[in-house]
C-alpha cells in the first residue's frame, strides 16, 4: 500500500490539516503536462482522420458499407481485449513508457497505411486494427504514469489537467483536417490529411520518448510480477468494492451515442447539428475537468464521482421529461459534460493511490475494463429495450436503474471525508 | 517511495539534449507536413493542367437521341462533373457545370447529390428541371449524411435519395442509411422512409435497426420498390405513397432497379460472407419471382440502371486509383460483361423519347 511522505503523522485531524495545506501548495508534475501534451497531439492526429474517414471510404473509394461496418466492429472490440494484457506486461517488466510508446507508435504508423492499402478490405482492416491496437496498448500505461508521477493529495487535479489537454486535442483535430484539405481543393488531397496526421502523431511520440519520464518501480523488489499478483488485486477489499461499484454504475450508464440519438429523435436534427452535440458535451467537460479534479482532491474523490452520476441522473430526467428546444439541449449537454468532468479522471485518481505502485497499470486497466463491460451490457440492454418501446420509457427505466446503482455504489464504498491516504 | 520516482515526480530538470532533440524533431515533422500539403496541392494543380476542363455547358439536353448521363471520374478538370455520352458508348462526352457525387435524371428532372467542403461539410440534393434546353434549380434539400443512391420517377415528378448516416451506428457492425423523397407536384418532402409502416410476410414489422436504401419508382408515381435492412437481413419492399406503407416482396434484395417496361428488377444479392466479394447482380421477374444471375461474376456494389429493356449497366472500380468504369451486361444471364464508358460512375439512360 502507498505510504505518503511524512506518514508518521500524529492524529487524523492534524494529518488531514497538514495534508490539505501541502496539497494546496503541491504543483501538478511536469510529467503530467508532458503526457497531456502527448495525448493532445495524438488526439489531433486521430480526430483529423475521424473527421474525413467516412467520406474517404464511402465516397472517394466507395468501399462497401459491409466493409465499413466490419471496420466499425474492429473499432470497438480490440481495445478492451488488449488493454488488460498490455497493462499486465507493463507492470511485469516495469516498462510503462515502452508499452505506451509502442501504442502511440502503432497509431502513428497506421495513418500512413491508408494511402498504401487503397480499397483493399484486408489492408483497411489491418490499418484500422493497428490504430485500435495502439489505443488499447497505451491507455492504461499512460494513466498509470500519471498516477505514479503525482502525489496522492493532488491526483484529481492531475487527471483533470490531463483530460483537459486530451479534449483540447479532440477539438483542434477536425479544424486542422479542414486546413489540410483546404490547401488543395480536390479529393486527391486525402493523402495530405493522412501525412499531416502522421507527422502530428510522430511529434506526440517524440514528446513521449523525450519529455516523459518513465516509472520503474520498485527497484527493491524482484522485477517480475507474477500473474497471480495482478489477479490478487481483487483480493483487496477496498479496490474490489470500487470495481464492483464502477461496474454497477456502468450498467446504468447510457452511452453517448444513445443520448445523442434520443435527442436526435426528439428534435429531428440535421447532420451538422447532430455532430455539434458531441462538441457541446466536450466543451463543458473541457472547462470543468480541472475544477472538478481540484474539488475532488479537497472534499473526496469518491464523493465527487458519485455526484457526477447525479449529474447523469439529471440528464436522464431531462430526456425523460417533456424535452425540446435549443435551451434544454444546451443545458442537457452542459450537465452531460459535468458528468464526464466529475467521473472519468476522478475515478482513476480515486483508485490510483489505493493500488500498489508496481501493479498500478494492471489495476487501473482492470477498473477501466469492468466499467467498459458494464457500459457494454447497458448499451445492449438499451438497444433491445428501444426496439420494443419508446425512448421516453427506456430512459425512464434507466432513471430507476441509475438510482439503484447509486445507492448500491454508496453502500459499497462510503464517500470518504477527506482524501488523506490511509497510513 | 524510491528516490528515482521521487525525483521524476517533483520534476527534476529535463536534460537539455532532450528538449533540443524534441524541438528539432518537431520542426522536421512540421516541415514535412507543410511540404507534403504543398506538394499535394501542386500535384492537383498539375493534374488539372494536364487534363484541363472541357467547356462546361450550363444546360442539360435530356431529350433527343438516347444518351447516357453519368458522373465523370477521371482525375483532372472534369472530375466529378456530370457528363453525357451517346448510348452506344462511342463518341466524345459533353460536360455540364454540375458537380455531383451521385446523379440521376428522368422526365426532364435531374437530381444531383453533392457535398460542400466548407468548415463543416454539408451534403445536399439539388433538383433541376430542364425546360427546352434551359436548366433551372427547383429545390435544394440538406441531406443528413454522405450521398449514396439517387433516383427520379419516369415522368420526373418524384425524386429519391439515400445517404449514409455515420452517427447512427452503435454496438456492432452496422451502418445506417436514410432514404428520403420529394414530390415535385405537391411539394411534399418525406425526409425518411422510417416514418412509413412496414410489414414482412403480411405481419407488421417493428425494429429500431430498420434501414432503407435504394428506391426505384413505378410509372404510376404512387408505388415504388426499396430495400429494407434489419437484423442482418434485407427485403425487397413494395412501397405505397398513398397509404405510407411498405410490404415485403422477397428476401435478400439490395439496390433494386426497375426495368423500363416495369416487369423485372435488377438488384445486388448477398451471396457470400467474404467481405471482398459479398454481392452478385441478379434479375428478378416480378410476375414469376424467378431470379436469374447475370453473367457479371464480380461483386458489384451499385444500384444498376437499365440501358434498355435487355441490358443493364453499373459502375466498377478501376483496378488502380480511385476511378470507375461503366460496364454493361445482358439482363437475361447470357453474354459477357463489357466496358461501355471509361472513367464514369452513376450511369443513367436518358433521351430516346
Amino acid at each position: 500500500m502507498y505510504i505518503p511522505r511524512g506518514g508518521a503523522a500524529t492524529t487524523p485531524a492534524v494529518r488531514e490539516q497538514t495534508a490539505r495545506v501541502r496539497a494546496a501548495r503541491e504543483r501538478v508534475p511536469r510529467n503530467v503536462y508532458a503526457l497531456g501534451f502527448v495525448s493532445l497531439l495524438t488526439d489531433v492526429s486521430a480526430e483529423m482522420i475521424t473527421s474525413v474517414v467516412g467520406y474517404y471510404l464511402l465516397v472517394y473509394l466507395q468501399v462497401s458499407t459491409i466493409t465499413v461496418g466490419f471496420l466499425d466492429g474492429l473499432y470497438s472490440a480490440i481495445p478492451v481485449l488488449l488493454s488488460l494484457t498490455a497493462a499486465y506486461l507493463a507492470d511485469r517488466y516495469q516498462r510503462r513508457k515502452l508499452l505506451a510508446g509502442i501504442g502511440y507508435g502503432l497509431s502513428a504508423v497506421s495513418k500512413l497505411g491508408f494511402p498504401v492499402v487503397g480499397r483493399s478490405v484486408s489492408g483497411l482492416g489491418l490499418v484500422q486494427g493497428a490504430d485500435r491496437l495502439g489505443k488499447g496498448l497505451r491507455t492504461a500505461p499512460r494513466d498509470a504514469l500519471i498516477s505514479l508521477s503525482t502525489p496522492a493529495s493532488i491526483q484529481g487535479r492531475a487527471f483533470g489537467v490531463h483530460r483537459t489537454m486530451d479534449t483540447v486535442g479532440a477539438f483542434l483535430g477536425p479544424l486542422i483536417a479542414v486546413v489540410a484539405l483546404g490547401l488543395s481543393v480536390a479529393a486527391t488531397a486525402f493523402d495530405a490529411v493522412f501525412v499531416v496526421s502522421f507527422c502530428i502523431a510522430t511529434i506526440g511520440l517524440l514528446a513521449l520518448l523525450l519529455l516523459v519520464a518513465d516509472h520503474r518501480e520498485p527497484a527493491a523488489t524482484p522485477r517480475k510480477v507474477p500473474f497471480r499478483a495482478a489477479l490478487g488485486l481483487l483480493a483487496d477489499k477496498e479496490f474490489r468494492r470500487v470495481c464492483l461499484a464502477a461496474t454497477v454504475l456502468g450498467v446504468a450508464w447510457i452511452s453517448d451515442t444513445f443520448i445523442y440519438l434520443v435527442i436526435q429523435q426528439r428534435l429531428a436534427l440535421t447532420a451538422v447539428q447532430y455532430a455539434l452535440l458531441a462538441v457541446g458535451t466536450s466543451g463543458s467537460y473541457l472547462l470543468l475537468a480541472v475544477p472538478a479534479g481540484r474539488i475532488a482532491d479537497r472534499i473526496g474523490r469518491w464523493r465527487v464521482f458519485l455526484c457526477g452520476h447525479l449529474a447523469l441522473l439529471v440528464v436522464y430526467l431531462l430526456l425523460a421529461g417533456p424535452f425540446g428546444g435549443p435551451v434544454l439541449v444546451c443545458v442537457t449537454l452542459a450537465v452531460h459534460g459535468f458528468f464526464y468532468a466529475m467521473t472519468d479522471g476522478v475515478l482513476m485518481a480515486h483508485a490510483g493511490p489505493m493500488l500498489p505502485r508496481e501493479l498500478r497499470t494492471a489495476g487501473l486497466a482492470l477498473l477501466q475494463s469492468v466499467r467498459a463491460l458494464g457500459a457494454f451490457v447497458s448499451s445492449l440492454a438499451f438497444g433491445f429495450a428501444w426496439s420494443v418501446m419508446g425512448s421516453r420509457e427506456v430512459v425512464g427505466g434507466y432513471v430507476v436503474a441509475l438510482l439503484l446503482a447509486l445507492v448500491a455504489a454508496a453502500c459499497l464504498v462510503h464517500p470518504e471525508k477527506g482524501t488523506v491516504p490511509r497510513p | 517511495m524510491s528516490s528515482s520516482s521521487e525525483q521524476a515526480a517533483q520534476g527534476a530538470r529535463l536534460a537539455r539534449w532532450r528538449i533540443w532533440t524534441f524541438a528539432a524533431g518537431s520542426a522536421l515533422m512540421l516541415a514535412a507536413a507543410a511540404g507534403y500539403s504543398l506538394y499535394a496541392a501542386q500535384r492537383h494543380t498539375a493534374e488539372v493542367a494536364a487534363s484541363p476542363a472541357h467547356p462546361f455547358s450550363s444546360s442539360l439536353p435530356l431529350s433527343g437521341a438516347p444518351k447516357i448521363l453519368y458522373v465523370f471520374s477521371a482525375v483532372g478538370g472534369d472530375q466529378d462533373h456530370l457528363a453525357e455520352s451517346p448510348a452506344s458508348g462511342v463518341g466524345a462526352p459533353s460536360f455540364f457545370a454540375l458537380d455531383c457525387a451521385r446523379a440521376y435524371a428522368a422526365g426532364q428532372t435531374v437530381v444531383c447529390l453533392g457535398t460542400n467542403g466548407s468548415l463543416v461539410q454539408t451534403q445536399y440534393a439539388e433538383v433541376y428541371r430542364d425546360v427546352s434546353g434551359k436548366t433551372t434549380l427547383l429545390d435544394k434539400i440538406e441531406l443528413p449524411g454522405i450521398p449514396s443512391r439517387a433516383r427520379v420517377s419516369a415522368d420526373g415528378r418524384l425524386v429519391a435519395w439515400t445517404v449514409f448516416v455515420s452517427g447512427d451506428s452503435y454496438n456492432g457492425p452496422q451502418f445506417s442509411t436514410r432514404t428520403g423523397l420529394l414530390d415535385l407536384k405537391t411539394g411534399t418532402l418525406i425526409p425518411s422512409l422510417e416514418t412509413f409502416t412496414a410489414s414482412v410476410d403480411g405481419k407488421p414489422y417493428h425494429a429500431v435497426d430498420i434501414n432503407y436504401w435504394g428506391i426505384t419508382f413505378e410509372r404510376d408515381d404512387e408505388h415504388f420498390y426499396v430495400t429494407m435492412g434489419s437484423a442482418g437481413k434485407t427485403w425487397l419492399m413494395l412501397g405505397d405513397l398513398a397509404t405510407h406503407t411498405l410490404s415485403s416482396v422477397v428476401e435478400n434484395v439490395e439496390c433494386p432497379s426497375l426495368s423500363p417496361d416495369g416487369t423485372r428488377i435488377v438488384f445486388k444479392k448477398r451471396v457470400s460472407g467474404n467481405l471482398s466479394t459479398p454481392w452478385r447482380l441478379y434479375v428478378l421477374d416480378l410476375a414469376t419471382l424467378k431470379e436469374t444471375p447475370l453473367a457479371e461474376t464480380r461483386s458489384i456494389d451499385d444500384q444498376a440502371a437499365w440501358l434498355d429493356d435487355d441490358t443493364v449497366m453499373y459502375q466498377v472500380p478501376q483496378t488502380s486509383g480511385s476511378g470507375y468504369d461503366i460496364w454493361e451486361v445482358p439482363a437475361d444471364g447470357t453474354g459477357t460483361p463489357r466496358i461501355l464508358i471509361r472513367n464514369g460512375s452513376s450511369p443513367d439512360a436518358v433521351g430516346g423519347s
